[in-house]
């Protein structure tokens, strides 16, 4: 009974933390503009599906996708035993959904080759980041958190598999010594790998169900606690792939918004008659600087992003050893959203720090630096955009601050003066017509 | 070889005639000397088969990408609108233009602002052309020879379009060999998001020279290329390696003009 009480007030609070930090990233992602992305339901649907769902992204890297795959199969899967244990810890029932007969033996046979698949991949993916050292799991933005992230998440599995595992050896065990509550007149659920680990358990019965409970109740903890890591880490994308995903650039990868407040104020230049638009407020500021200045969209997509490394090892600037690195600026936008979150929660709604996105956590050389060549974009196995922060960030540069680099100044000079990016005339424009071959 | 005749929309609507399509020159191809060549193999492939055509000379102007890659957002619309009051007031239905940032912008940020025209990149109208049998070519003097296409960022990943240049310049019966960053996954030239116009950022390496590696180390005797700022990055590239004597960087329509004798 007292067992009971624990469960329920555990799983509670397990939820009830949960629940909190998720309605505080949703408070902070609704701190971006505003932009409707309810058109094209059945393409989003599509898209979701297709890369969220289907990871059709992922196969660009095939051996990183394999074990993913097995990763992410496996977690689904395995969770739905999660069930049973939230029935058998809340009733105090063991093993309750054994009345399925061969079909739960189907379902905990396939878990456990499964969680065998899993501890494999995670092992894989310990290796590769660790011992083979792959360079995009080493780069500059890779240090202290971001790298322990990565590191926990994968030893969490680990010991959460195992317990599963020999969870099962003890029950199978006690089962076949008919003990107590275990035996159900035959033995109950399939057990291909964890009867190979029979031989390691102790033969004593009170042991073995001294370790098939720890084992359980250390499955279901782990798994709560690794419930509230979540948001927290990198790992968040095994949620926000799918709305992220969903909401989706649609268009074609080089069409980049038109701000609508430049649209206003050009019409009018260009004709001063023209109506001025209704008064919508301004917006704040032209581009963005900060967090809020960005949207919601690319708000989430920070949250979505699980440090891959995809878009940065694609990137032409970084490749050739420039500031910039995409990963990075996604990591900057999240960190910052976490920190105006934090302090809003700390001194209330309308508290200002002094520190921006931009200059405290992405520099102007890291901007200047991009091709705009969408690799990034490309790469991402959850399609998020980096590169519309970055443009986001040089029209703030650019309209609010005037400082682009002198050769893009007179870049912008000698278009307004002269209609084209090089000092030539107009008049020069039939030229290639005169030149000899 | 018949004398190549260069039309304005202002000639035309003189005359009270209306061309199929307008080509856009683009600054690059007005003003820079080794993409002005390209520019005269796209105006004589268009003579040569036919296509009716016309271009805007000193009324052309700024599309305004470079400006709206670098964050001016003001004068890029400011060139966007006027431009398009010049080409409605043309009643242009048509573009082709050789150089894929103008074709991005008038494809997909020209119809919000008032400019609805079918836009087609060079690679895509020649290969319409040689599609409908208005354009015949056979290898001539390309045929075996080892090429490889680099991919604009703006033509491939920007707008989907791979298939245009490489089917234009395998009809030339050339040895096609492909580089390992192509298609989706091609590398930047490094002149794109009006890097064109500027030094790059500290580093240690040019992206040019990077990708100039990557085409050299398949030992092509050409570099195909549809984007005039590609040429330039590529040629500088290849320069930088001392093989600009062994390896060529040309446009796809120059080749197609070289291989059907009117170049």
């Amino acid at each position: 009974m007292i067992a009971n009480i624990l469960f329920v007030l555990l799983l509670i609070a397990g939820v009830g933390l949960f629940t909190k930090k998720i309605r505080s990233v949703i408070r902070n992602i609704k701190l971006g503009q505003d932009v409707d992305l309810r058109d094209r339901p059945m393409e989003r649907l599509q898209t979701m599906i297709r890369v969220a769902l289907g990871q059709s992204k992922m196969g660009s890297r095939p051996v990183a996708a394999f074990f993913h795959v097995i990763l992410y199969v496996g977690f689904i899967i395995i969770n739905i035993e999660v069930i049973e244990i939230i029935i058998d810890g809340v009733f105090g029932t063991h093993r309750v959904l054994s009345f399925l007969g061969s079909f739960y033996n189907f379902l905990i046979g396939s878990f456990e080759y499964l969680a065998f698949l899993v501890l494999i991949a995670c092992f894989v993916f310990l290796s590769r980041r660790n011992i083979l050292k792959i360079k995009r799991f080493h780069m500059k933005e890779m240090t202290k958190w971001p790298k322990s992230d990565a590191n926990i998440i994968l030893i969490t599995e680990i010991f959460l598999m195992s317990a599963f595992l020999i969870m099962n050896a003890c029950d199978y065990q006690l089962q076949t010594m008919q003990v107590g509550h275990y035996f159900k007149g035959e033995i109950v659920g399939a057990f291909p790998i964890s009867t190979q680990l029979i031989s390691f358990l102790p033969s004593d019965v009170s042991i073995l169900e001294f370790i098939e409970r720890f084992c359980w109740w250390f499955h279901i903890i782990g798994i709560l606690a690794f419930l509230n890591y979540v948001p927290y880490s990198k790992h968040f994308h095994i949620m926000l792939a799918f709305p992220n995903t969903y909401y989706s650039k649609l268009t074609p990868k080089g069409q980049f918004t038109n701000m609508e407040s430049v649209t206003n104020e050009v019409k009018l230049m260009l004709d001063p008659s023209a109506a001025p638009p209704p008064t919508d407020t301004p917006p704040a500021r032209f581009g963005a600087k900060d967090v809020q200045d960005l949207t919601w969209k690319q708000l989430m997509d920070s949250y979505s992003c699980t440090e891959c490394g995809r878009c940065t090892s694609a990137c032409p600037a970084n490749i050739t050893g420039k500031l910039l690195s995409p990963r990075k600026i996604m990591m900057d936008t999240r960190d910052r959203l976490e920190e105006v979150g934090k302090n809003m929660d700390q001194h209330g709604a309308d508290y200002k720090d002094e520190k921006s996105l931009l200059g405290n956590y992405i520099s102007e050389e890291e901007l200047w630096a991009c091709t705009s060549c969408n690799a990034c974009t490309e790469a991402c196995p959850v399609n998020i955009d980096p590169l519309s922060i970055i443009i986001d960030m040089r029209r703030y540069l650019v309209m609010e601050q005037s400082t682009a680099p002198a050769e893009l100044q007179g870049m912008f000079s000698k278009i307004e003066n002269n209609g084209a990016p090089w000092q030539f005339p107009a008049s020069d424009r039939m030229n290639w017509t005169k030149d000899e071959n | 070889m018949e004398k190549l005749v260069v039309p304005t929309m202002a000639d035309m609507m003189a005359k009270g005639e209306k061309p199929e399509v307008l080509f856009w020159v683009g600054c690059a191809g007005s003003f820079d000397d080794r993409a002005k060549k390209v520019t005269k193999a796209v105006a004589k492939i268009l003579q040569h088969t036919g296509v009716s055509f016309a271009v805007l000379g000193m009324e052309e102007s700024c599309t305004g990408d470079p400006a709206k890659r670098a964050g001016h957002e003001f004068l890029f619309q400011m060139q966007a609108m006027s431009n398009v009051m010049v080409l409605n007031g043309y009643e242009v239905t048509k573009i082709v233009t050789a150089c894929p940032h103008c074709f991005n912008t008038f494809k997909n940020e020209y119809p919000a602002l008032g400019g609805n025209y079918e836009v087609v990149h060079h690679s895509q109208l020649l290969q319409q052309l040689i599609d409908s049998g208005r354009l015949k070519v056979e290898g001539g003097s390309f045929k075996g020879k080892k090429i490889t296409f680099h991919d604009p960022c703006y033509l491939g990943r920007a707008n989907g379009e791979y298939e245009a240049p490489r089917s234009v310049i395998q009809k030339l019966d050339i040895y096609f060999t492909e580089m390992k960053r192509s298609r989706a996954n091609g590398l930047c030239c490094g002149a794109g998001g009006a890097q064109m116009f500027k030094e790059p950022e500290n580093g240690n390496k040019d992206i040019n020279i990077e990708r100039a590696e990557e085409a050299l180390a398949l030992n092509p005797e050409i570099i195909a290329v549809g984007c005039p700022f590609c040429m330039t990055m590529l040629s500088d590239g290849v320069k930088n390696f001392n093989k600009e004597n062994d390896v060529q960087v040309k446009d796809i329509a120059e080749m197609i003009a070289e291989a059907i004798d009117i170049n």
